[in-house]
């Protein structure tokens, strides 16, 4: 695989028997040995790790106030940055002008900088937007130098403040850079499998020792992108590409929790952003089709792209598949989509086409499985 | 018991070639989730889509053989599909075809044959 870039554990990846594709220009573990399902009940189970290393961490080093930093980020999301207390982080994603979403992201406040963590696919974009239009209140800094390695499940506390012990007083979306064996850790209490857990990011010429030392716990196994997939929909939680991107707004994706009183309106700092026209007025009179979860009956996944139907005889279709698998821990399929709204209500039933049969299926409340996170 | 390039394995019992996928494609597949079954008493041609297996990762189609009659299905794998990862060439055979003329599979691999098709 030429041409594709390689995180500091792809030795110790391919020497544990990963097999390794292409994604967002990387070569990253899709699976270990164990495969996709066991890996994914592991991970509820007890711990799984995940070399998350082809994400974007990004710094803004602020030339004056971090109230300035924080302000001018805003004028690119739909966040309350400023409110953001140091030692915390928060979920959000850039707008743009046509109310759509550029890319989802991680902002913490790292009391005389933020830290941000991106997608892989979309962080040479995301740096070079936030250059454009932040570079007279910060530095960009791009951070190619250190691994990114999540934590994820019930065994993940004792295994990781086994090295590290203050992680075990941190709280869900809580940041700290602390001390230890392999350097300094920059450590977040959180990850993307709706399971409490931690995103460490450490220096890449310590990340396999680190790695080593967290898979010498009997609890803990690695997890290739296949089981992240699962997890990540099990959780309800959006893959951008699939479930959001630069056509749909967050009032559609159903990521107004995302967003902060400060910025809707009415609120102190309204509006402001790209696509404050569009998202503002979806917002107060609604949009025309909304991001659900739906449960199909029976066991034949409806994946990404299958096509929606209000009956099982109707011509025109009502929406889309945009993820779509089945739930290991859930024991079933899933899928996330989009409906138009009048559809979009839990208990619905609507009809997915799969090899040219119309399948029941039923609107439901996400996560599909509940989330364990430390709050 | 014979193998075909599109790793299927085929076996007479009671005049009957009882057909499953290879121990290789199972592998390759991943974590089996979902299996649809032909109706019994279909006629199917050699090459129709007859079974539709979904892994954690895509959907595949199990194509027929040989021409036939479906005789036989194996539900259990309804609602058991990992059982096709378990035990791909006992347990978990998939249909049974009713056939005119069982010399039809001497066409198709031996073991070893199989074995060096797949490398």
């Amino acid at each position: 695989m030429t041409g594709l870039n390689r995180t500091a554990l792809y030795d110790l990846h391919t020497g544990i028997g990963a097999k390794m594709v292409p994604f967002a220009g990387y070569e990253m573990p899709v699976q270990y040995k164990p495969g996709v399902m066991k890996e994914h009940l592991h991970c509820r189970a007890a711990a799984g790790l995940f070399d998350v290393s082809h994400m974007g961490q990004v710094l803004l080093q602020p030339k004056g106030s971090l109230q300035d930093t924080a302000l001018a980020l805003e004028s690119l999301l739909p966040q309350a940055v400023l409110e953001l207390k140091e030692g915390r982080q928060r979920y959000g994603f850039f707008t743009n002008d046509a109310g759509g979403i550029l890319d989802d992201l991680m902002i913490a406040n790292r009391g005389d900088h933020l830290f941000l963590v991106v997608n892989a696919a979309c962080k040479a974009d995301d740096i070079a937007h936030m250059r454009a239009h932040l570079s007279e209140v910060c530095e960009v800094v791009e951070v190619n130098d250190r691994a990114l390695i999540a934590l994820q499940g019930p065994a993940a506390e004792a295994a990781l403040s086994a090295h590290v012990p203050a992680v075990a007083d941190m709280k869900f979306m809580d940041v700290a850079v602390l001390d230890s064996a392999f350097g300094p850790l920059w450590v977040s209490r959180s990850g993307y499998t709706g399971e409490d857990g931690y995103e460490v990011s450490v220096a890449d010429g310590q990340a396999a020792d680190f790695t080593r030392a967290l898979l010498s716990d009997d609890s803990v196994q690695p997890i290739g992108l296949g089981a992240r997939d699962s997890l990540r929909l099990e959780a309800g939680l959006c893959l951008y590409g699939n479930d959001i991107d630069t056509t749909t707004t967050p009032v559609e994706a159903d990521l107004v929790w995302g967003m902060q009183k400060a910025r809707k309106p009415g609120g102190a700092r309204e509006g402001g952003f790209p696509g404050a026209a569009q998202i503002l007025d979806q917002l107060q009179n609604g949009a025309p089709r909304k991001r659900i979860g739906l449960r199909p009956e029976g066991r034949a996944p409806m994946r990404e792209g299958t096509q929606l139907f209000a009956s099982a005889d109707s011509e025109t279709p009502v929406g889309a598949v945009t993820s779509g698998a089945f739930g290991p821990s859930i024991e079933g399929p899933m899928s996330m989509g989009y409906v138009a709204v009048d559809l979009a209500a839990a208990g619905t039933t609507i009809y997915g086409e799969v090899r040219g049969k119309r399948l029941p299926a039923t609107v439901t409340d996400m996560p599909f499985r509940a989330a364990t996170y430390k709050r | 018991m014979k193998f075909t390039e599109e790793h299927e394995w085929l076996r007479v019992e009671d005049d009957l070639v009882v057909v499953g996928i290879t121990d290789y494609a199972a592998e390759q597949l991943g974590d089996i989730v979902f299996v649809e079954l032909p109706e019994e008493g279909t006629e199917v041609a050699r090459d129709d889509e007859v079974v539709v297996i979904e892994s954690v990762k895509a959907a595949s189609d199990i194509l027929a053989p040989i021409d036939g009659e479906i005789a036989e299905v194996n539900e259990a794998l309804v609602d058991e599909p990992s059982k096709v990862n378990e035990d791909p060439t006992g347990a978990a055979w998939m249909f049974k075809l009713k056939v005119t003329d069982l010399s039809v599979l001497d066409e198709f691999m031996e073991e070893d044959a199989y074995k060096a098709h797949i490398g």
